[in-house]
């Protein structure tokens, strides 16, 4: 599987690491417990398309967020997790 | 009958073939005894030159076999090539090229080959049908460790696997290129020319060790030359596009995500022996735009009664050996086939001068090929023949052939020459799942979907003629050029042959009343025959999926690339469906096998992952230090001093010395981050669960970090530099993850903080020198002008200094050992050159180095936590931390910390512990119980995670954690030592055991 930085450019997937859904968002501090659970626990397994976060460790270290059907391992997007967490939450469906 | 049961047979040589080098003659041994081949040969055709049809017995009934095949589908000529430690088991005999003095053994026969005692399977074969090890094995279970396996693993099985390490080199390389093209058949080299022509980047895989695929096993001509002729002139073309690479003895046996694909090149198998420094296999992972499958097609065998004799072949396999290898397997030969492609032959044998006995054609009219062929090669034609049975004990001696009328004769033969059609190879495509489709008028499976970027040409894609297979490789490789931007016409294609092969339908064994019923062989391999089929379809089988499992069709070395057809074809009659509905199994990588040893490539031994060494590793193991290994570092664990015959000898001196005088110790490997910006401290605050806004700059503070889920994740020290400036060192093992957290933090939490913070492990060196007389020793180091006293430079303090007049350096007054000592880092290129400083200048004051024993064993008496304690299981309540949380931030973990469970009182809690009896050693791992209560996992109430003998204190210490372990100061409790069976009574009491005022510190 390749991914295709947006600092890099395509690489190889052993340069990534996996970390997983990227729809999730970090509660408030004085959030209700349930929640806190929901976020560091809970996990939808979707067999489609899915938003997950990778990190570029063996390049330019960079989060990213990545589009890509578990299906298939089609891959429509990948975009910088910092771009998204700055400008994009809105749009990422949590 | 004079032709049959001797070895002495005419020589089957021709004197021809296009890919043998006649004028050459080098030797091979097969079963000890000593053959001539030509350079050129696989060891299936020279075993076939030199009359050997037996080249194996079979896995499960032990029946004697022989080459089926010509290609890398081979089911039963696998053998052990080679010996020693170079002893490679389970080759393929036909895809094995011959080198002078290559060393071949058949398999899976005792005493010999041509005697196997197990061929008594044979007689109990009525119970070795489907299923069989799961009905037989099943019950009693403890018979099947014990009786079953053992006698199974002795009788079946194939060939012994080398006894010693693999004593050659493996490598692994990336490509990259534009059009992959997969095989150098007339499909291949057609798109790799059309794509080529374009000055697209193509690469040009062929598993053989020589190109043009099935142009070489033919007669046929293309523009007036023979097709091996023109394969030639093809590469020729192909070798003067300088963007071109063509990679021969190559199998791409993968398709994966993005266009990638695995290759195999066998770099040094056809050689005795690899040269200095090859590797014998590189392992390719090739990124391609686009992929062009065109790797051909694998013939069927016809399913019928006595079908596995040796002397059995593949009508193809017959044609490959006569044209491209010289080499005729029969002298006397009967054809057995359902398309016109047997008939080819037929033409060839009786070209090269065999007798051509019989003609049998499944098909029941007889068309004007097949009557022209007969008379041309002089054979018996039986239209809507079959043939019933064969017999030869060791190889096919007569056909029993029933013609359409129903009258059966008996016609002598040392080979029949099978056809029961093609498949396309279409393994690739389908490595993604999909699933290929039934074609009812080509009677074969085709690719219908393809993995992105992946088209197929040629027989892989159902073009069963040279002519089509020519246009549409080239209609592909031009089609898959401008995909990626490259335009070219396409190239002139030669005239050829464009006659469909005139198959008509697939048809299952018939149930044939007329003959014993025996076997007939449908996975060779695997010894599946189409009664174990219908068997396994009777007892409810029929998913394919399922046949395959409860049968062993289409599984081992091949795949069943021969069988999985026909037993389908079998299952589809059986159930009463289509073949279309009846469907395939999945086909997954790898297409070939791939050895272990080239997926590991050079990762094997000291190279299995990288090792990192401290700047003073050159330096320690000149003092004879041992190193011991902490995640990829390298890193001095005693430096034994002569006389010490025990490592506790050089430990305790290690420890007396920091205690007493002064050592020092390269803690280089800590994890070191350098963090900046007007947020730092902002940062740290979430980082860390204690507070940091206040930390003045010049000073240093422990730090104890989370998960989010409230365990503790890593603990450290970080200082402050400046006032927007600091630097954190992490532990060794989380250095890696911990920068890795503090980046998702940064990018995705929090990215308003504006902060930036980089590793700087390997820029700095840094030492830990402690001990009462550390000072004494720096003020030798550090330049005069900056005041060491401890008023000037108290305990965590951190300032830039210079040493050795005017070289920048950090230094920080930090103790993990609890005496008082400094962390003092330089720049890492003069790491080496501090600790020769050290020890001249610390010698007057009895300086010497200790290693991570010594460490371990004083960072226990003072009750630090380290890797045992931060296991990932501890929260800070554990540790005794709990304090350390602060109330009035947001941090990592708090919420999830804050849970009752994580702050249970009775949750186990750090304990210093020691022996009430001075003699008895206690031992990490050890569990703690209640006194008096019995060793079992229903009192357990903790475990000990770290334990020393303490030199300072002449005794055993140990940490541990115990249920409500503060309150527990003063117990007795029971340490259970399970690995020993050794319980032993110890005190429970705070986790430090020496100066708890922290006295030595302060000086």
């Amino acid at each position: 599987m390749r991914l295709n930085c947006p600092c890099c450019g395509p690489r190889g997937v052993e340069e990534f690491t996996y970390r997983g859904d990227a729809t999730l968002r970090r509660p408030a501090p004085d959030a209700a417990a349930p929640d806190w659970v929901d976020y560091v626990y809970l996990r939808d397994n979707p067999a489609g398309w899915h938003r997950e976060l990778w990190y570029h460790g063996a390049g330019c270290h960079a989060w990213l967020v990545v589009t890509r059907d578990t299906r298939t391992h089609e891959i429509a997007d990948v975009a910088r997790a910092v771009d998204i967490a700055r400008h994009g939450r809105e749009n990422t469906g949590s | 009958m004079t032709l049959f049961g001797r070895k002495t047979a005419a020589a089957p040589r021709t004197g021809g073939g296009n890919g043998v080098d006649p004028a050459r003659v080098i030797h091979f041994t097969f079963d000890g005894v000593r053959y001539p081949a030509h350079p050129g040969d696989t060891l299936a055709s020279a075993l076939l030159a030199n009359g050997q049809r037996l080249a194996g017995r079979s896995f499960k009934y032990h029946r004697p076999r022989g080459i089926l095949s010509a290609g890398p589908e081979e089911p039963n000529a696998l053998v052990e090539l080679r010996t020693g430690a170079r002893r490679e088991p389970n080759s393929r005999a036909t895809v094995t090229e011959v080198y002078d003095g290559l060393v071949a053994c058949s398999q899976n026969r005792w005493p010999s080959l041509r005697m196997d005692a197990l061929g008594v399977n044979g007689l109990f074969s009525p119970i070795f049908t489907a299923g069989f090890y799961y009905k037989t094995f099943m019950w009693p279970a403890p018979f099947w460790e014990k009786v079953y396996e053992p006698l199974i693993r002795r009788a079946a099985g194939l060939g012994r696997a080398a006894d010693e390490a693999d004593p050659d080199l493996y490598e692994k390389a990336t490509t990259f290129c534009d059009v992959l093209v997969v095989g150098s058949g007339p499909a291949g080299l057609a798109a790799a020319l059309a794509a080529g022509r374009s000055g697209a980047r193509v690469v040009l895989c062929e598993q053989d060790s020589v190109t043009g695929g099935r142009l070489r096993a033919e007669r046929g001509e293309l523009d007036g030359v023979p097709g091996w002729q023109w394969a030639r002139q093809a590469m020729d073309s192909l070798r003067q596009m300088p963007e071109v690479r063509i990679m021969t003895r190559t199998c791409v046996f993968g398709a994966y995500d993005g266009g990638t694909y695995g290759a195999l090149e066998r770099v040094a198998d056809h050689v005795a022996m690899p040269a200095a420094g090859q590797p014998r296999q590189r392992l390719w992972r090739i990124v391609a735009g686009r992929c062009i499958v065109a790797s051909g097609g694998i013939e069927r065998p016809m399913v019928f009664v006595g079908n596995d004799r040796p002397g059995i072949m593949l009508a193809g396999a017959v044609r490959t050996y006569i044209n491209r290898f010289g080499v005729v397997p029969g002298r006397r030969a009967v054809i057995y086939t359902n398309n016109d492609d047997g008939l080819r032959t037929a033409t060839d044998l009786a070209h090269a001068g065999a007798v051509v006995a019989a003609i049998v054609d499944t098909r029941a009219t007889q068309t004007a090929r097949a009557t022209q062929v007969a008379r041309e090669t002089g054979a018996k034609l039986f239209t809507g023949g079959a043939i019933a049975a064969t017999y030869g004990r060791l190889g096919v001696q007569a056909a029993a052939i029933r013609d359409r009328s129903g009258r059966v004769q008996h016609i002598a033969c040392d080979l029949i020459a099978m056809s029961g059609g093609w498949n396309p190879e279409l393994s690739l495509t389908t490595h993604h799942g999909a699933k290929p489709s039934y074609n009812a008028a080509l009677c074969a499976f085709v690719p219908t979907t393809f993995p992105p970027g992946m088209q197929a040409a040629g027989v892989a894609n159902g073009a069963f003629t040279t002519a089509a297979c020519l246009r549409e490789g080239a209609e592909q490789g031009q089609a898959a050029a401008a995909a990626c931007g490259f335009a070219a016409d396409l190239p002139a294609l030669p005239a050829a042959d464009a006659e469909s092969y005139g198959i008509e339908s697939l048809q299952p064994l018939p149930r044939d009343r007329s003959v014993k019923d025996g076997k007939a062989f449908i996975d060779f391999q695997n010894d599946v025959t189409a009664r174990d089929v219908r068997l396994a379809a009777q007892e409810g089988f029929r998913s394919v999926e399922h046949l395959k499992r409860y049968t062993t069709l289409g599984m081992a070395t091949d795949q069943g690339k021969t069988a999985n057809v026909n037993g389908i074809v079998q299952l589809a009659q059986q159930t009463g469906r289509d073949i279309a509905s009846t469907g395939t199994t999945m086909f997954r990588p790898p297409v070939q096998p791939v050895a272990i040893g080239a997926i590991a490539g050079a990762h094997t031994g000291t190279h299995f992952k990288p090792t990192r060494l401290t700047p003073t590793h050159e330096w320690a193991r000149q003092q004879g230090a041992a190193f011991t290994a902490n995640g990829l570092w390298q890193r001095a664990q005693w430096f034994a001093q002569p006389g010490e015959s025990h490592w506790r000898d050089t430990v305790n001196r290690e420890v007396r010395t920091v205690r007493t005088a002064v050592g020092f110790c390269d803690v280089t490997t800590l994890g070191k981050i350098d963090i900046q910006g007007p947020d730092a401290a902002t940062f740290l605050e979430r980082l860390y669960v204690n507070a940091w806004r206040k930390l003045p700059v010049g000073r240093a503070r422990y730090g104890l970090m989370l998960r989010e889920d409230g365990f503790v994740f890593d603990d450290g020290t970080t200082a402050r530099l400046g006032p927007q400036h600091y630097v954190m060192t992490t532990t060794t093992a989380h250095a890696g993850a911990v920068m890795q957290h503090m980046e998702l933090c940064h990018q995705w939490l929090w990215p308003e903080l504006d902060v930036h913070f980089i590793s700087v492990t390997d820029e700095w060196a840094q030492f830990a020198i402690a001990g009462p007389r550390a000072r004494d020793v720096l003020r030798h180091v550090v330049d005069p002008d900056f005041d060491l006293s401890h008023e000037a430079f108290g305990y965590m303090g951190a300032a830039e200094v210079t040493i050795c007049g005017g070289q920048a350096a950090r230094l920080f007054r930090l103790s993990f050992s609890g005496e008082l000592a400094f962390e003092l880092a330089v720049p890492a290129r003069y790491g080496d050159a501090l600790a020769r400083l050290l020890m001249k200048v610390g010698a007057p004051y009895g300086i010497a180095p200790y290693g991570t024993e010594a460490l371990g064993v004083m960072r226990i008496e003072k009750g630090h936590p380290a890797g045992p304690e931060l296991n990932g299981q501890t929260t800070a309540h554990d540790l005794g931390m709990g304090r350390m949380l602060s109330g009035k931030k947001d941090f990592i973990g708090r919420a999830m910390a804050a849970r009752p469970a994580l702050t249970d009182a009775s949750r186990p809690t750090l304990v210093g512990l020691r022996p009430v009896s001075p003699s008895d050693e206690l031992v990490a791992g050890s569990h703690l119980l209640p006194r008096g209560a019995e060793a079992t996992g229903a009192h357990d109430q903790g475990w000990i995670s770290s334990a020393a003998w303490s030199p300072t204190l002449d005794g055993w210490i140990a940490l541990g954690f115990l249920s409500d372990g503060p309150a527990r100061h003063g117990e007795t409790v029971m340490v259970h030592n399970p690995l020993a069976g050794s319980v032993v009574a110890a005190t429970v009491g705070p986790p430090v055991f020496l100066d708890p005022e922290g006295a030595r510190l302060h000086v």
